[in-house]
């Protein structure tokens, strides 16, 4: 059977960096940080005081009280970018067949801060139990591809991804193979995540997977630097309309960009850390570039999983000059996590968006607060120090890699029709 | 009696984010409140809390106006 054509017909972003696409774009190619101070609880005693957190968001801006209420933070920030991805796509609900139209979401942990509240409204009791009734429909994972298609009436496939910091790729390439296989006209696809809390914070400090920078946050996620000590956590939501290219055409459609191809692979090594000579790195690209049929010279920039830890960041290296030979050298790499922080479940949503804007406007975003080379790092590669670069951008390849040895590769092309 | 009705009448206004001149005593909360079943599960809750007092499932079915939830309330408020 012949595979259908995959175009992205929509896009909406939440992020430490900008609450809209428009606005987010503009932050990652003048080189913003989001990184501050916590604002959502007091940090003082922790190891790391700092994250990249969503900022001037007034949730009843977006949502009715009552219905605010019964979501946790993380299904407000993909019913925000999912609205705006709606908007944004132009695809009337009463006009579509909604049999036909999925959402499929992803998130790592889910309602994090609602699951840290009702614990701790039971433990400080005297054991009578007086849970909320909206604790569980609140705090699980897949809740927010439900509340989306209630929203717009999508009666198509819907279910969550959760594969960690590689949960909305998955998500993503779950939308691309279902439409492809022409089991949807269309899905919303994409994640959302909201861990900057006590027990995000405390949980990742533990791991000691956090940068401490705390006297510079904005300086703190730096990919690739000699001096980098961890990532920064981050939070927010990145949503896509994935489309099948010719029910797009028939209405008419926008389209920035087609999405040519996914790869999933495991690492088999480790709980936490990756493996050291990228092998599970090497092995999505490779599947990602089989699956859209490309050779790796056809790819001009790569969107890396680039967390700014020390062991991830030498392994993706090695992985990528593993796949692409000399040709790494041509490329544009770049961590737009130096800006956003590590968005988790909802990271390769975000970083997907850049790779689509990159292919659509010819602009690679930058990797910031590149200080030092490390000399365990090519330094020949081009990493997109510090700002911007305009070139070609024909295709792009997206990378995230999750806690547990789960990868993700996708790879979006300029639209040619 | 009056402060009973008051704080049910604010407690029903902040959980089903309605307005206070909706709330009136035969208001029903799913037929005219827009409550559906796990609202008033959680309007049960912050009853027993705001008058610290126990109300049984069974009897619980049997509040479902606002009017209904005073007479109980007032009825086996400590």
């Amino acid at each position: 059977m012949e595979l259908k054509r995959v175009v992205v017909t929509g896009l909406g972003a939440l992020t430490p960096i900008g609450n809209t696409v428009e606005e987010y774009w503009t932050g990652l190619i003048s080189g913003k940080s989001g990184a501050a101070q916590i604002q959502q609880f007091d940090a003082s005693k922790f190891k790391t005081n700092f994250a990249c957190e969503v900022k001037n968001f007034n949730v009843t801006d977006h949502i009715d009280r009552k219905e605010a209420r019964k979501l946790d933070q993380f299904s407000q920030y993909a019913m925000v970018s999912a609205t705006e991805a709606m908007a944004d796509s132009g695809l009337d609900t009463a006009e579509c067949n909604k049999d036909r139209i999925g959402v499929i979401w992803g998130s790592g942990i889910g309602g994090l801060k609602t699951f840290q509240d009702e614990a701790q409204n039971f433990f400080s009791g005297d054991g009578t139990p007086r849970f909320n009734p909206f604790f569980i429909p609140k705090m699980i994972a897949d809740i927010a591809a439900g509340h989306i298609s209630i929203k717009y009436g999508l009666r198509g496939p819907n279910y969550v991804t959760v594969s960690a910091c590689a949960s909305s790729t998955n998500a993503i390439i779950d939308a691309f193979n279902l439409i492809r296989l022409g089991k949807a006209d269309a899905i919303v696809t994409g994640g959302s995540e909201a861990a900057v809390n006590e027990m995000g914070m405390g949980g990742f400090n533990a791991l000691k997977a956090l940068s401490t920078r705390n006297d510079s946050p904005e300086t703190a996620s730096r990919p690739f630097d000699k001096d980098r000590d961890g990532f920064v956590l981050g939070e927010g939501s990145g949503a896509l309309i994935l489309e099948d290219y010719d029910h797009a055409m028939k209405r008419g459609a926008k389209i920035y960009a087609e999405l040519v191809g996914g790869g999933m692979s495991g690492d088999a090594y480790h709980m936490t850390a990756p493996h050291p000579e990228g092998i599970g790195a090497r092995n999505v690209m490779l599947s990602a570039l089989e699956d859209a049929n490309m050779d790796a010279t056809e790819i001009d920039y790569v969107n890396v999983h680039g967390t700014s830890t020390p062991l991830g960041d030498i392994a993706e290296t090695k992985a990528i000059k593993s796949v692409f030979g000399e040709h790494a050298y041509n490329l544009n790499i770049s961590s737009t996590k130096s800006m956003t922080g590590h968005l988790l479940g909802a990271a390769g949503a975000i970083e997907a968006i850049a790779c689509i804007l990159a292919v659509k406007n010819d602009i690679v975003p930058p990797t910031i607060n590149h200080v030092t080379d490390d000399p365990e790092i090519d330094n020949k590669l081009n990493f997109t120090f510090n700002e911007a670069q305009k070139r070609t951008v024909n295709a792009a390849l997206s990378n995230t890699f999750g806690f547990g040895g789960h990868n993700t590769s996708a790879i979006f092309k300029k639209f040619k029709g | 009696m009056s402060d009973i009705n008051s704080k049910v009448v604010a407690i029903i206004v902040d959980k089903l984010g309605v307005e206070e001149s909706e709330v009136n005593a035969e208001a029903s909360f799913t037929n005219d409140l827009g409550a559906d079943s796990l609202d008033t599960v959680e309007l049960i809750m912050e009853f027993e809390k705001e008058f610290n007092i126990a109300i049984p499932d069974d009897q619980a079915e049997n509040i479902q106006t606002v009017g209904d939830a005073v007479t109980y309330i007032t009825e086996n408020a400590k």
